[in-house]
């Protein structure tokens, strides 16, 4: 494969597009599909040839707003319906070339003016088990160069300039860690793709590379390059099954392609990729338990150092970044470095996608410049908070996040102002809360997560988290005295210090943040054995009723 | 097996191998695989009991899944439990007594986009009220 040739690709791709009169891109991810999708994709397709038009029916990935779906987007003209069902699929058939369908049209344009698509540039525009579609958006372009006029070094300098962070959560430099593991001696290098976002509540990673394969394994390949890697691995949730299967065929694809194997464009350069299954514990997506689990091993974490980057994979210096750390890597190559760190805030650069959920009316996949304010993402971009109820806190991180009050929503977004509200940047789940839910029974939730997903090596993991659930879930029946609280700040603070991993370490965060913003909450459960949102059931007081009764 | 080339470190792969052949991993299919790989039959063990989507018990005919993810939580996983529970009479993880319907729950499938979601026999329901649950419910215990 040379750059000639994957151009010539891209042409006829182009070429053979050029045929249809419209495109109408369904999109096909598990939230579309769970309401028809599939059925209404059929449904174009016959409705399109019973009227004679030449429209090309492409599958897609995520499209973004998934609380409208199922969604569907015309092209050229951009225009996107919202809720079809497939006895619909006649009406926009007609409806093709002349002005859209009023009924369905999807009016968002608040939703998606304040976007920028970077990583999700082609959710929606491409068919993920298509290589061609991918090759057709400059898909591998960045790779065919990287290969052929850049040194190893070059790219890494590219990625410093750039400022890219870690979007895994932890914000690490991303050109830095790959300068590490390029400068660690080892003839056999590994690169690892973390897909295992176990996060509840995050979906991007799992719409990436559902939707757009290709970015992870190019980026994959990129890296594999500059660290002077040639086997890669994707570890991705046993839970997410399609991500398997589009993996499975991309690789396939790539591979038929000459862009990935030996001698990659007539180059010195071998690189392949495995797929490694994960099968449901949330203490692999640390890393050095991530590495357990490919070995075949149970998930338990190590003491760091030594970094994977020097001794990882079967001792060999390993690379593990996270799916859209890599899907950011294709575009920064194409556009350079300073494009990139133009956008975003001070210390950290580029876009982030989060996955916007709970109680909030626009629910789905978004992608904003850094710094943005989150009341912009909640409050425009997300709808707000629908049915008349009110905002009470939204929730970044995971279960190793914080509760974020609406004092604090003029913030800008960026993992140091997250760091500092107690909360962090995480994966990218963002789940809004209302009155409706009550923020000590949402630390009891989390904790209750922490202690069953606790791997048991290190005590103050596996007992502290034990017993914190224990005090909340006191507190939480009307149970609780103002000595269990202060235990419970006591043991905060020792879990959080003294634990193995990243896991225990941040496991008390939920409680820490909500206590600081919300403390009346948990006075108000302790003194007054009340709980305004109505969630907890208080045993005691109850009983206390029938009495005076 | 041998797609991995009977590689010690494909274990999990191996193991999903045989529990989405059988749909759980008892103790001959445990065994077999750590001798045919080549690794200790305890690190098989373990690695069988540390994860949790691995199954050491047969499941029902049915699998109900109630996701119990943060998004799902918020918008009302716990009421959907406690429906299921109440209507099935056991608890998570377990199977009804007459091999029908088995009860699970998941930490988050990725669908949080359309809260609360079960899983009817690995198909996705969102947006899903306990009557619709218990619905589907009815449906299968009268097959």
């Amino acid at each position: 494969m040379t750059i000639e040739e994957l151009e010539q690709i891209a042409k006829s791709v182009q070429q053979e597009n050029a045929g249809y009169d419209y495109e109408v891109n369904v999109c096909m991810d598990l939230a579309c599909a769970s309401q028809g999708a599939g059925a209404l994709k059929d449904a174009l397709v016959k409705a399109a040839e019973a009227a004679g038009k030449k429209v090309l029916v492409r599958r897609t990935g995520c499209m973004g707003p998934c609380s409208h779906g199922p969604l569907v987007r015309v092209d050229p003209e951009e225009t996107l319906y919202h809720h079809v069902k497939a006895e619909k699929a006649e009406t926009i058939v007609q409806h093709l070339g002349g002005s859209p369908a009023p009924e369905l049209q999807c009016d968002l344009n608040d939703h998606f003016d304040k976007q920028v698509r970077v990583v999700l540039e082609n959710a929606g525009c491409i068919d993920p088990e298509k290589i061609g579609d991918y090759i057709a958006h400059d898909g591998y372009k960045a790779l065919l160069t990287v290969l052929t006029e850049m040194t190893p070094s070059g790219v890494i300098h590219r990625i410093t300039e750039s400022g890219l962070r870690g979007r895994g959560g932890g914000g690490y430099p991303t050109g830095l860690k790959w300068g590490t593991v390029a400068k660690a001696n080892g003839d056999v290098k590994y690169v690892v793709c973390n897909g295992d976002e176990g996060d509840p509540g995050a979906f991007m990673d799992r719409s990436v590379m559902e939707g757009d394969p290709h970015r992870v394994i190019e980026g994959m390949a990129i890296a594999a390059y500059a660290v002077g890697a040639s086997k890669g691995f994707i570890y991705v949730r046993a839970e997410y099954p399609v991500a398997v299967s589009r993996l499975t065929t991309a690789l396939r694809e790539a591979r038929r392609h000459g862009l990935l194997g030996n001698n990659i464009c007539n180059t010195p350069f071998n690189f392949d990729v495995e797929i490694r299954l994960g099968a449901g514990a949330f203490v692999c997506g640390e890393e050095t338990a991530l590495i357990a689990s490919i070995e075949g091993r149970r998930g338990t974490p190590k003491p760091r150092p030594p970094y994977p980057a020097s001794s990882g994979l079967w001792g060999k210096p390993t690379l593990i970044n996270n799916v859209e750390t890599y899907a950011n890597i294709a575009p920064i190559v194409r556009n350079g470095g300073q494009w990139f760190h133009d956008m975003g805030s001070e210390r950290s650069k580029g876009t982030k996608v989060f996955a916007l959920t709970g109680k909030i009316a626009n629910t789905g996949l978004v992608e904003v410049p850094m710094g943005i304010k989150l009341r912009e993402i909640i409050e425009v971009i997300g709808g707000g908070v629908p049915d008349g109820h009110k905002f009470k806190a939204v929730q970044t991180g995971g279960p190793s996040g914080g509760c974020i009050p609406e004092e604090m929503l003029d913030v800008g977004v960026s993992y140091d102002a997250l760091l500092k509200m107690g909360s962090i940047m995480g994966s990218g789940g963002m789940i809004v809360m209302d009155d409706t839910s009550c923020m000590v029974n949402v630390a009891r939730f989390f904790i209750e997560f922490c202690m069953t997903e606790s791997c048991g090596k290190c005590i103050p993991c596996r007992a502290g988290t034990a017993q914190m659930y224990t005090l909340l879930t006191r507190i939480c029946t009307g149970q609780g005295t103002m000595d269990d609280l202060a235990l419970l700040e006591d043991l905060c603070v020792t879990v959080k210090e003294t634990s193995l991993c990243g896991l225990g370490q941040t496991a008390p965060n939920p409680v820490l943040s909500t206590l600081k913003y919300f403390r009346n909450e948990y006075i108000e459960h302790i003194l007054h054995k009340r709980c305004a949102a109505g969630v907890c059931q208080m045993a005691a007081v109850e009983s206390e009723n029938e009495v005076v009764a | 097996m041998r797609k991995n080339g009977f590689a010690r470190h494909a274990l999990i792969e191996t193991l999903h191998t045989v529990q989405s052949s059988f749909g759980f991993l008892d103790d001959d299919a445990i065994r077999f695989v750590a001798l045919s790989l080549h690794v200790p039959l305890s690190q098989a063990y373990g690695v069988a009991t540390f994860y949790h989507y691995f199954t050491l018990k047969p499941p029902g005919k049915h699998t109900v899944t109630v996701c119990a993810g943060t998004a799902c939580y918020i918008k009302g996983a716990d009421k959907l439990i406690a429906a299921a529970e109440k209507r099935l009479g056991i608890t998570p993880g377990q199977t009804t007594p007459d091999g029908q319907i088995s009860l699970m729950t998941a930490r988050c499938v990725g669908a949080c986009s359309r809260a609360p979601v079960v899983l009817c026999d690995g198909e996705v329901a969102g947006e899903i009220t306990s009557e619709q649950m218990l619905e589907q419910l009815e449906r299968w215990a009268v097959e």
